[in-house]
């Protein structure tokens, strides 16, 4: 299960002592964070391809220099917000496991280092995402940020990303 | 029916030297008091490659060393014989004698009989478990007798004279005077006799050896010839007196003239001889060969599948931002910049060669297949008793390397079949009123984005009732109204057999299915026509090249797919009278007295059309697997190449849709699944795709 060890190993490097970096970005009125390891790059939004029968929340496909990139976006998947499509509208590009795709979140605000002791266990309730693929939730000085195991959300059957094995 | 095998002899020629070189490798870092069975199983599968290449191409003498050196080997692999070095320095032995006879197929050089002769003792002595004393028995007869011969740098006297010591085959002794009198000119010689009766002649003269050996060539075949720098001092050259009786025994340096100064050279060279077997002393012949060898060794490369996989793929990324830039500067004023729209037809251009170039990289012809096939034929036909004509047409058709390979072995299958079921014994050929011999037509020809691979034969074709029979022998759900090409696809079903008699050829019924599975992985499919009395076809369709294909696209709504072109027939607008509603079944088209089912494909991906009626959009009739329909979209875009991209690398398989594309302008477009449309265009628009 690569999912849990990776959320071992983010815990394990926030545990070293210089703590782990995470992406900060917002949905709705929610600030989350993500590993900073798993995002290839930031890229505004361009028009993608539409995917027949897929989710709404699956937007389509892009090409990113070549490749084919699902975009999946945030705001529809767990209702937060209008989901608007213009100039500021940012894609989160992340890299799981050699699988690259694409997340619309309303904006992208800052790289933030938390030590092991900012990180709280996450609470069973509050949140749009379900616990399970929560990691915690960080504190820094007025904020919360909301960490997210990206790597098993995104492997998740509910994100339908990619195909059940043997199911 | 004969094919000219020296056209794959490169093919062979290239994987033997790859397999010799690792054959060669393994054997040096081969632990002799602790052998790797796996080393050894890779040593022993080298020497039965290059045995069954060269029994292909009836190179005799390469089977037979190879023969003994497989057998000793798979003694030593199974344990019946310990591994002593004395095998490991027979087989480095044998490796050389090898390619020694490869590079004598290869570029004409001369083999030193010998030394094979002497391998092939030294093999059988070994695997008749007797170690024999290296020391006598590895240097081969011949090269103990060149054995005094020193190895050394030509040596110049003051007069700028070269000393060459010619060896002579076993030749009438009037040609031997002949060439004596010939090379006379050239300058001082000496004639002598060596030990078994051959001459030898010592010359000294300011003539390049290639001079010499154009001279004897005159006489005798060079390749025989064994022309040796004479390493006596120069000083001796001098001395030598012109016309020295030809009876004089000895050899060169033997000579009285030359003093006490050559007398110590004897040992030294005899031990240095002994120490190096076969290694440092050469005749023309070979010289000749190192020296060919260095240019062919550049003719071909072998290079690694991913790096010609990632060539393919930056050359597709190249296409795609051409047509990029081509699609940019179609907006601009041609007056004001005509230089830059040269400039970008050339690109345009040489693009389109690079592309061509580098596709066929990976194309090989069907020959490479087709030609293991007649001998197996014949074989076959011979030892069932059947009399069988064997053709192969399109032979030249090109193939992705990739299917080339794995076609082989469905292929094979097919054709025993076809010999062993397929065409009857002469005499009942004969009462039948069909010749007595039978035919079996190998063919392969590209019919749209397909080769298409056919097996035929003018047998008895299959039999509809037995078929049927044993079917329902074996529980498959059959009736006796179904269609004969079902009845025909139920041959493929696993452990489906219907010969009376298992023969080692044929028979068991574990074939068939196997072949259709190994085709549908390709990507193809098999479709077998029969009739019974006239024979059979089994016609087998694979896509050429899996990373780029012909495309049309098609508009439906705001979205933009492409059809691969090989599935399209044609396109039309329908009237509005020949599109039927058939109740519970969907619409059909008329097209030219023949109805299709329509597939709406707005309907199957919920799309907002801009017409929902065919008679306003555009029908593309398609066909796959001899099923055709006719798939209903808003216009027509174009047509144009395009790169297959996987959608699956970062996605999941979506139905109906068989990868993707990047267009011209830096968008993706979808490629359709044609096949999975046609199949299931009902099912597709009850269910939803993604779930």
């Amino acid at each position: 299960m690569s999912y849990t060890t990776q959320a071992q190993t983010s815990m394990e490097a926030a545990g070293d002592g210089s703590g782990s970096e995470f992406l900060a970005f917002t949905l709705g009125r929610e600030e989350y964070g993500i590993d900073i390891l798993r995002v290839q790059e930031i890229r505004g939004y361009e028009p993608v391809t539409r995917i027949a029968n897929a989710p709404d929340f699956i937007k389509g496909v892009v090409n990113l220099r070549g490749t084919i990139v699902p975009i999946v976006d945030m705001r529809i998947k767990f209702d937060l917000g209008t989901p608007t499509y213009d100039q500021f509208t940012v894609v989160i590009i992340l890299n799981i496991g050699g699988r690259v795709v694409g997340m619309v979140v309303d904006s992208v605000s800052d790289v933030t280092t938390l030590a092991p002791e900012q990180v709280k266990p996450a609470p069973e309730i509050g949140t749009a995402f379900d616990t399970d693929y929560l990691i915690g939730l960080g504190t820094l000085d007025e904020r919360m940020l909301i960490l997210v195991d990206i790597d098993k959300l995104m492997s998740s059957s509910e994100m339908g990303l990619i195909d059940r094995l043997a199911a | 029916m004969t094919i000219d095998m020296s056209q794959f002899y490169q093919v062979f020629f290239d994987e033997a030297d790859e397999l010799l070189a690792e054959m060669e490798k393994l054997l040096l870092a081969l632990d002799v008091s602790a052998p790797d069975s796996e080393d050894l199983n890779a040593i022993f599968r080298a020497a039965h490659s290059i045995k069954g290449g060269a029994a292909t191409f009836a190179f005799t003498d390469i089977t037979e060393v190879t023969h003994m050196l497989e057998s000793l080997l798979d003694r030593i692999r199974k344990g019946e014989m310990g591994l002593t070095p004395e095998h490991v320095d027979a087989f480095l032995v044998a490796k050389d004698v090898l390619t020694m006879q490869m590079d004598g197929h290869h570029h004409g050089s001369s083999v030193d009989q010998a030394a094979v002769d002497s391998v092939c003792q030294r093999l059988k002595a070994l695997s008749q478990g007797i170690v024999p004393d290296t020391s006598t028995a590895a240097p081969s007869p011949s090269v103990a007798a060149a054995a005094p011969e020193p190895v050394a740098a030509p040596v110049v006297d003051a007069d700028g004279n070269c000393r060459f010591r010619i060896e002579l085959p076993d030749v009438p002794q009037k040609d031997v005077d002949a060439l004596a009198a010939e090379l006379g000119l050239l300058g001082t010689i000496v004639q002598e006799t060596l030990d078994d009766k051959r001459a030898a002649f010592i010359l000294t003269s300011g003539e390049s050896q290639d001079n010499i050996v154009a001279i004897c060539s005159f006489v005798l075949d060079p390749d025989d010839l064994k022309i040796t720098y004479d390493a006596a001092p120069a000083a001796a050259s001098a001395d030598t007196v012109p016309g020295t009786p030809a009876e004089d025994p000895g050899y060169g340096i033997f000579e009285p003239e030359n003093g006490p100064a050559a007398a110590p050279q004897v040992p030294t060279a005899a031990a240095d001889a002994a120490a190096v077997p076969a290694g440092e002393v050469k005749n023309y012949g070979r010289r000749a060969t190192d020296r060919e060898g260095g240019s062919q060794e550049s003719s071909s490369i072998r290079v690694s599948v991913e790096k010609v996989d990632q060539l393919i793929n930056l050359v597709g990324e190249l296409v795609i931002t051409q047509a990029m830039i081509e699609q940019r500067i179609a907006a601009l004023d041609p007056l004001h910049h005509e230089r830059l729209l040269n400039s970008a037809g050339q690109l345009a251009r040489n693009t389109r060669d690079l592309q061509e170039a580098v596709m066929s990289i990976r194309m090989m012809p069907m020959d490479y297949v087709f030609s293991r096939f007649p001998r197996m034929v014949r074989d076959l036909a011979a030892k069932l008793g059947k009399k069988v004509e064997f053709v192969t047409r399109g032979a030249a058709t090109e193939l992705d390397k990739g299917l080339i390979e794995r076609i082989v072995d469905p292929l094979t299958h097919l054709v025993r079949n076809s010999v062993d079921h397929g065409v009857e014994m002469p005499d009942r050929r004969t009462a039948s009123g069909k010749n007595e011999t039978g035919k079996l037509v190998l063919s392969a020809a590209h019919q749209g984005g397909n080769i298409v691979i056919e097996v035929s034969d003018d047998g008895g074709g299959l039999n509809r009732e037995r078929i049927l029979d044993k079917a329902r022998q074996q529980g498959l759900p059959v009736s006796d109204s179904m269609p004969d090409s079902d009845v025909w696809q139920l041959i493929f079903a696993p452990g489906f057999s219907t010969a009376e008699v298992v023969t080692d050829v044929s028979g068991r019924g574990v074939g068939m299915g196997v072949v259709k599975r190994n085709i549908t992985a390709m990507g193809g499919t098999v479709d077998i026509r029969s009739i019974p009395g006239t024979g059979t076809t089994i016609a087998i369709s694979l896509p050429l090249t899996l990373a780029i294909l012909d495309g049309m696209s098609v508009r439906v709504g705001e979205e933009i797919y492409i059809l691969p072109l090989g599935y399209v027939i044609e396109s039309l607008q329908p009237a509005a009278v020949d599109v039927k509603e058939v109740a519970g079944q969907g619409r059909v088209v008329k097209v030219r007295e023949e109805y299709l089912p329509l597939i709406p494909l707005h309907q199957i991906f919920a799309i907002d059309p801009q017409f929902e009626d065919p008679s306003q959009g555009i029908i593309v009739i398609l066909e796959t697997e001899g099923k055709k329909a006719a798939l209903l979209v808003d216009s027509l875009v174009g047509q144009q190449q395009v790169v297959v991209k996987n959608l699956e690398t970062n996605f999941r398989k979506v139905a109906g849709i068989s990868g993707a594309t990047i267009l011209g302008d830096g968008g993706v477009s979808l490629i359709l699944d044609v096949s999975a449309l046609l199949r299931s265009s009902r099912q597709l628009a009850a269910d939803p795709v993604f779930f």
